[in-house]
């Protein structure tokens, strides 16, 4: 239990996948304008990222493994994340049309999202077994979903301040995203 | 190298390809929305440059507005006449045909006419250069400082610089308007293509300074409005502008102008002349 609680709250502050393992940057930066869209793209990254794990998992004991043909894992993973994001977004479409509305140009996104294929190989290289893989990558997406969060918070409020010209935009947004990550340095020794 | 390791990878990848291929297939025609089928039907129809001119993404969202009923079909500057006719069909309702627009950069300050307060070595930009002292290097700070920013915007090669100002070529030019943002003096409007007279001056300044500064500027003198018969020109802030609803391009204007502010368009004047 203990182990499984590290697991997750270190995903989430200590490994933190954008600020820690600088994975994802791209949605990162791109969908950080508003709270509103960050919040969206963190919810499918958490929803892709969960399944992703479950599912890479699954096919590397199951199908990589008996077969002896471990190396193979980098293209059995896309397989798996590109299929499951094509699938879940034609679900979501189907079943719940205000949530793909909400979701809908992050979903096909998140398909070549590198934290996505992140937590797979982590998981895999740590060697977690079913229940710790979930743990794994439920808390590096919630550790995203709370990065970007707070990122989109610090740029609205940049906004609406007078930034010098030369500052405007990406560059101040990328020195903001360089002191996060020195803050989230703080948390390495909490575990 | 085990054979058994070849096609064993070759099985499980392949198989894993096969089966997420078929699953998904399945679940495309199990999960499939009906989506509206003229969107298709009138994305085919736009020119596909995803200029933006509409106001909209690019050609996909503006079909599918247009298909909700959010946009008009005439909307696509690009497409013009023709474009809005196809999609009205479509949509099976009637437009109006809509009169031809063109862009027209309002500066005829070419090097020799007007003159250069400073040289400017900076970054060829003109939203760099409108930031330094006096609006950039030209004497003019309404005038066109020739850096072309406005070409880099044009999808369609429609502008070019000349003699120090940017010109537009009117038969490339489909009036998609990301010109006008693109100029950080706000020199480029959208004219009517048949409408000929134009004042080719942004200047607002006083009409002594005008005169210091360009042999062609608008000084503000109101010859202009005196000689128009039809009450189609109006001067404000030591500008004039034409009023093209009222034009009837008698081009009496133009003659009048004492310092060739308005510009008949070239080719017009020496034919009303041959007449």
């Amino acid at each position: 239990m203990t182990q499984i609680l590290v697991i997750f709250l270190g995903a989430i502050f200590v490994n933190n996948f954008v600020l820690s393992r600088f994975l994802g940057i791209c949605p990162f930066l791109g969908v950080s304008k508003k709270i509103e869209t960050a919040t969206g793209m963190g919810i499918a990254v958490t929803f892709v990222m969960t399944l992703a794990s479950i599912m890479s998992y699954m096919v590397y004991e199951w199908i990589l493994v008996p077969l002896q043909i471990e190396y193979l894992y980098t293209i059995a993973f896309i397989l798996v994340i590109a299929s499951l994001v094509q699938f879940v977004e034609m679900v979501i479409q189907k079943t719940s049309p205000t949530l793909y509305q909400a979701l809908g140009v992050y979903l096909p996104l998140i398909t070549t999202n590198c934290a996505v294929l992140g937590v797979a190989i982590i998981n895999k290289n740590e060697g977690y077994n079913l229940i710790e893989t979930i743990f794994n990558g439920l808390g590096g997406a919630l550790g995203f979903t709370l990065s970007i969060i707070l990122f989109a918070g610090i740029r609205e409020r940049i906004e609406k301040n007078q930034i010098p010209l030369p500052f405007k935009g990406f560059p101040i947004a990328l020195i903001t995203a360089g002191l996060m990550a020195i803050a989230f340095l703080g948390f390495q020794g909490l575990l | 190298m085990d054979v058994m390791t070849i096609i064993n990878s070759m099985v499980s990848i392949g198989g894993l390809g096969l089966l997420f291929g078929v699953g998904l297939g399945y679940a495309s025609k199990k999960f499939a929305v009906p989506v509206d089928p003229k969107i298709p039907l009138i994305r085919d129809v736009l020119p596909g440059a995803n200029c933006g001119g509409c106001g909209y993404a690019g050609c996909d969202a503006f079909a599918k507005a247009v298909a909700e009923g959010n946009a008009s079909p005439d909307a696509c500057p690009v497409g013009g006449a023709t474009v809005a006719q196809q999609v009205a069909e479509i949509l099976g309702l009637t437009v109006q045909e809509k009169e031809p627009t063109v862009a027209f950069v309002k500066c005829n300050g070419t090097c020799e006419k007007s003159q250069n307060q400073y040289n400017y070595y900076g970054i060829p930009d003109c939203k760099e250069a409108a930031l330094l002292p006096g609006g950039g290097a030209k004497s003019c700070s309404y005038g066109c400082m020739g850096l072309g920013s406005c070409v880099k915007a044009c999808p369609f090669d429609a502008i070019e610089i000349r003699d120090g100002i940017a010109v537009v070529i009117e038969e490339k030019c489909t009036s998609c308007g990301n010109c006008v943002k693109a100029c950080p003096k706000g020199l480029i409007e959208i004219v009517p293509l048949a409408k000929k007279v134009r004042v080719a001056c942004n200047s607002n300044d006083k009409g002594k300074d005008v005169r210091g500064f360009c042999q062609v500027g608008c000084i503000g003198c109101r010859m202009c409005v005196k000689a128009c018969q039809y009450d189609a020109i109006n001067v404000t802030n030591q500008l004039a502008h034409v009023d093209y609803e009222k034009c009837t391009q008698c081009m009496a204007c133009v003659e009048k102008c004492p310092t060739k502010a308005i510009l008949g368009i070239r080719e017009e004047i020496q034919e009303k002349k041959a007449n």
